[in-house]
Parts: C-alpha cells; structure tokens; sequence
C-alpha cells in the first residue's frame, strides 16, 4: 500500500495546484463570458493543462537528469536551495509575469499556461518525490526508520525515468484538470465572478510558504 | 506588503461595481490662476451627505514645488488586478499619481491611512522623465494590465510625438515608452482601452508648442490640432488604424470606451467644428474585425451679440459649445458631455450608441450667459461645466468649471473664478443640481475630479 503514497501526493499537488486562479481556471471562465458560450471554457481547458504539464514536466525530467550524474546528498542541498531561494524571493517580490490579452489561441493559452505555471514554481513543489535513486528504496529493508525518499524510491521502483516522467506528470495534470475544469464550470455556471472579491485569499503567500518549507523538508527528512 | 484578500475597491466588472458603496471623499486637482504664486495642490472634498462638512474643503496636500499646473490623475491600481491573465489583486488602491501638466513633475500621493491628509511619498522629477521615456507633459493615467500608463503630449523639446510611457505599479519608476511601433501617429491627447478585444485607442490634441502659448487661431483656421483617432494592439504595441474625423474637426479629446469588455464601441468628443462651430461627439465601433467611426451627436453654436464676446470669438457671432470633456456610466447606459463654451452639461440615454437621446441638461457659467448656481442665484459665474466624473452606482454627477491656464482667459476674459457643482442622476434620465454642493474657490482653479475607492473613469474591467 506504501508504494501509491507517492502517487497520491503526486495528485493531490495537482489538485492543489488547480485550486489557485492564477493557474487557469480564471482565465477559462473569463473566455467563456467574453464569448458568452460554456463551449469557450471548456476549449481553453486543454491548452491550459498542455502547459501546465509542460511546465512540470521540464522540472521533473531536470531532476531524474540531474540524480544520474550529481552526488545524491548535493542534489538534496542544490533542490532545498532553490526552493528556499525561489520560494523567498517570490515571497517579497510578488511581480505577477507581464502577459496582456484575452484574444488568445490554443498556442497563446498553452505558452500562457506554462510560464504562469513556472514562475510559481509549480513543478519545483514535486522536487522532493524524484529525488532518490531507486536503489536507495531498498534501504527500506534494512533499517526501521523509513524516510519521505525511501517510501517514494519504493513507489517509483518499477520505472524506468521516461515511464516515471510520463506516469507522474500524467497522475498531477490529471488531479490538476479535475480542479481547474470543475471550479472553471462551477463559477461560469452558478456562482460567477463576483465571488472572487470574497474567496480570492492570497494563495501565492500560502504557496511561497509551501515551496520554503518543502526545500526545509528535503534536508530534514 | 500583499493583502490577503483582493483590494475590496477592485470589482471583476462594471455591473459588480455598480454595487460599490457612495464615495465620501473626492480628491480635485487644484492649480493656480495666472499671476498667483502659490504652489498647485490636491484637494481633499467631503461628499459625503450625512457630514457636517459636506461640500467643502477638508483637506489638501500642496506640492513641493511653483508651477506645475496639475491636471489629469488617477489610482495605481485598479480592478483591472483582476484580469485572468496577469492577476495581481492584492495589491492596493492607494497611492494617486498627480502629474504637472507644465512642469513633467510627477508626484506619488498616498491616501491612506487617513483621506483628509495626503502626502506625498515620491516625486519623479522632469529630467528622469525625459531621459527615461523621452517624453513630456504627462496627462492622464490609468491603471492597466502592464502597470501603471501615462499619457504625455509631446517630446522634451515641446513637439511631437506625443505618446504613453510606462510606471512599475509598485515601485514607481519609469519603464519607457509604451510604444513599439507608433506607425504615422504624431499628436497625442487621451488613451483607453477595449481589454476584452486587446485593443487600445488614442485621441489628439496638440504638440506642447502648439498649446502652451494659448489657442493658436492660424493653427486652428489651418486644421493643424488633432482631428484623428488611432488604434493600436495593445498586446503587441503596435498602431493599427488612424480613423480621420475630418479636417474641419479640431481637437479630438476624452475617450470613453464600453466598460463592459464584450462591447466594442465607445465615445469620443471633438471641441469644435471649423465649418460651424459646432461640437460633436463620435462613436468608434468594430466593424467585421475593423474600426469604424460615425458621428452620433452633433451640438450647434448659439448666436451671440458680438460685443459681449471675447476677441477670439467676435467675428464668428456665435458661442461655440465646446465640448470639452465626456463621461459614460458604468452600465454604459448614460453619456455626459460637458460644453464649456455655452454653459451646459448634457446627458444622453446611449442605450443604443449609434442613437444617443437627450435625456437631460444643466446650465451653469457660460462664455455669454453666465448662468448662477442655485445656491447663490444672483451671483453670475465664470467658466462652464469641463472635468465630469459620474460615481460608479450612476447616482452622482461631479464637475468642475476650469480648462487649461493659457486657454483660460482666451475665453474667459474677466477669469475663471473656479467651482465644483454636483448634480443628482435619476434613474432613468434627467439631472439635477444639488443646493447644497456648491464649492467655490477663488484662491485655485480646480480640474479633474477622483472619487475615493473609484469612479466611472478610473478602473478597467476583464469581465462583463
């Protein structure tokens, strides 16, 4: 049963990551009022989740690159890095990514999607999971103490890395779309955009929070 | 720092705006009349009915230096946070960037934490202006979807071109100018946006040099001040279209573009016609994926004895309407157009755009008849009705009576004692002066009007 806990994690980030209006959902629903059809939000959802897999995608096919050939205890420092360090920086200089225009395309809205999905540092959250070589999972055998890669060498252990990529950023996207479509559909069709003034607490905080403490989690565990 | 909730002044669209609650404070520009020395300021005004200190003065921040000549402004951010594409609502509505029109010194005035005493937390000098936009005169300001956009009339050098340059919305500095590829546009006045077709258009005026020495009457007869509009893709920067209005259309002013963004129409005002005299107002409209322009509302100049007429006027006989600048509610129902020449502020039902109906007038000042404010019916006033910002419910209508220092006294010989009236707006139509709101101010001229939390000329909507 401990091998799908990677997995779940792997999904729920996904769902997570939909919840945010940033990443998509908002800019399907607009589409959808601009042309006053549902047909219009449901059409940006596929370039939306194009990008936002891409995006993820890079960062995870970085990572698996990157643990062939670096120490494994200097990639575990070089990730908490950069997490902590993206993770600050955002932090205290929230500059939202210049892009103008509600005339967009599958093209637009996929390039849009993939650098919004980048500069939050999307797939930078799913660092931790990849960063065990599967040979480490067998650890798992020896001592009793079961660390966060032990358990995810173990889940991943019967892939290889293409599989791996193609598998975990197939398992996110989809937690991801299930969000965005549903939260797209359910503000478009019932609840409006008036609610934004009410729900729309600042998750970027909460977000850049979680990136810092991922990268803190990486040394500890 | 961020706010954990969006800014509760920021509205996903005009209809949700409507909802907002009355405005208790408006922030005028106020700058002094020829001859005075005194520093222009910001003016704080109390508007809200139920104050003991309701249509006065209660507050004013002055500017740190002599002859600035404030006259547009606007907030550093607005709804347009809420833009699906580049959201950033928790940013706040706070800070009025206040430009001298004459000096290019642009200040940064916080309004919180207490309305009734501004200050000014940065001042961006002429030289750092001009070196980094290479341009001068800012005018108007909106918020937008890449910061903050300011409107400027002319190079350093006091000619063209005239443009928009870009402020960072948190910081403040100079970005450059907005312009990638400015194609055959020269003059500049007023800028605004459809965001929901990613399309900006410009008006014209006239470079620095040909404004600042006052109306130039070789200039005008000539046709040489702006008589065209100009489209641009506001994503790419690129000019698209000029629509020419005609030569005998002298001065294309304030834009008033649909708030709803699945509209592709707006407004424009023209302050005179060479072949009459007369005003008008034009409506831009997408016309299978083009831009088109028709005139929907023309204002006739009134006769007028010469004598009583000012020397530029005296051998046309008449009192041209000059319509000088125009407001559009946030339903896009109600159009208000300000002549400053004959003293009248109109409203017209543009339900449908293409056939505006009057659907209500106001007379006050006057180039000839000098109409009174009923507060004081006996009392002649100088100027007429000119800066008209409408409050985002529709219900209130506040104007102020002056144009431009040079332009002034070309007009108004005897000066322009300067007011601010406010007029009630029904519910379908018609207005009325409020008695009670009658502010005079004989030691400035006030200009452009900003209501707290926002009007129906200060925020930009990417949801119907």
């Amino acid at each position: 049963m401990s091998g799908l806990w990677p997995w779940l994690v792997i999904f729920g980030l996904g769902l997570f990551h939909g919840i945010n209006p940033a990443m998509g959902w908002l800019f399907a629903v607009a589409l959808g009022l601009q042309e006053q059809k549902r047909a219009a939000v449901l059409r940006a959802l596929a370039p939306i989740a194009l990008g936002h897999a891409l995006s993820i995608g890079v960062i995870i096919a970085a990572v698996l690159a990157a643990r062939v050939s670096l120490p494994h205890h200097a990639l575990r420092i070089g990730a908490a890095a950069i997490l902590f360090a993206f993770g600050f920086y955002r932090l205290f200089r929230s500059r939202h990514p210049n892009w103008v225009g509600m005339r967009v395309g599958f093209g637009d809205l996929t390039l849009w999607s993939f650098i919004m999905a980048s500069a939050h540092g999307a797939g930078l959250m799913l660092v931790p999971l990849f960063l065990a070589s599967p040979t480490v999972g067998d650890a798992h055998h020896i001592g009793s103490h079961v660390t966060m890669e032990q358990t995810c060498a173990l889940g991943f252990a019967n892939f290889n890395a293409p599989s791996l990529l193609t598998a975990s950023v197939a398992v996110h996207t989809l937690g991801y779309l299930l969000t965005t479509a549903g939260i797209a559909i359910l503000v478009y069709e019932k609840l409006g955009v008036g609610m934004l003034r009410r729900a729309w607490f600042n998750i970027d905080l909460v977000w850049m929070l979680a990136l810092m403490i991922t990268g803190a989690f990486i040394l500890l565990f | 720092m961020p706010l954990l909730k969006p800014d509760p002044t920021f509205y996903p669209s005009p209809r949700l705006a409507m909802q907002a609650p009355p405005e208790k404070y408006a922030f005028v520009a106020a700058l002094n009349p020829p001859g005075s020395k005194l520093n222009d300021a910001l003016l704080v005004i109390d508007v809200d009915p139920g104050s003991r200190t309701y249509g006065q003065r209660v507050g004013e921040v002055k500017m740190p230096e002599f002859g600035d000549e404030l006259h547009h402004f606007g907030w550093n951010a607005c709804s347009s946070a809420l833009c699906p594409y580049a959201p950033h609502p928790h940013v706040e509505r706070r800070y009025l960037v206040v430009p001298g029109l004459r000096s290019s010194r642009i200040h940064i005035i916080d309004t919180k934490p207490n309305p009734r005493k501004p200050k000014i937390v940065k001042v961006i000098e002429p030289e750092e202006v001009f070196a980094r936009a290479n341009y001068s005169r800012p005018h108007t300001i909106h918020c937008g979807p890449e910061g903050i956009y300011v409107s400027a009339l002319g190079a350093p050098n006091g000619d063209g071109p005239g443009g928009i340059f870009m402020l960072d919305c948190e910081t403040f500095e100079i970005l450059g100018q907005w312009e990638m590829n400015r194609g055959p546009q020269f003059l500049h006045y007023d800028f605004w946006w459809h965001l929901g077709f990613d399309t900006l258009l410009s008006s014209e005026w006239g470079t620095p040099n040909m404004i600042e020495n006052g109306v130039q009457t070789d200039l005008l007869l000539g046709s040489k001040y702006g008589h065209q509009i100009h489209v641009w893709d506001l994503r790419r920067r690129r000019h698209l279209q000029a629509l020419d209005l005609g030569n005998e259309q002298q001065m294309v002013l304030e834009m008033r573009p649909a708030h709803d963004p699945t509209k592709a129409y707006g407004f424009v005002g023209v302050v005179v016609s060479l072949k009459d005299l007369s005003a008008s107002v034009w409506l831009w409209h997408r016309n299978n994926g083009a831009w088109d322009l028709k005139k929907v509302i023309e204002i006739p100049a009134e006769p007028a004895d010469p004598e009583k007429l000012p020397p530029l006027l005296k051998d046309f006989k008449a009192v041209p309407p000059l319509v000088t600048d125009i407001d559009l509610s946030l339903d896009d129902k109600f159009l208000y157009v300000s002549c400053w020449g004959t003293g009248e502020m109109l409203q017209y039902d543009v339900s449908d755009p293409f056939n505006p109906k009057k659907s209500g007038s106001v007379r006050i000042g006057g180039i000839i008849n000098r109409t009174p404010h009923p507060k004081k019916p006996n009392q002649p006033l100088a100027g007429g009705p000119q800066m008209v910002e409408v409050s985002r419910d529709g219900k209130r209508v506040y104007f102020t009576n002056s144009l431009y220092a040079a332009w002034d006294e070309q007009f108004y010989p005897d000066g322009v004692d300067s007011w601010m009236v406010k007029l009630d707006a029904g519910r379908d139509g018609g207005v009325t002066f409020d008695e009670n709101f009658f502010l005079e101010s004989s030691d400035y001229r006030v200009h452009q009007v900003r209501l707290e939390g926002g009007d129906s000329s200060s925020d930009s909507f990417c949801f119907p």
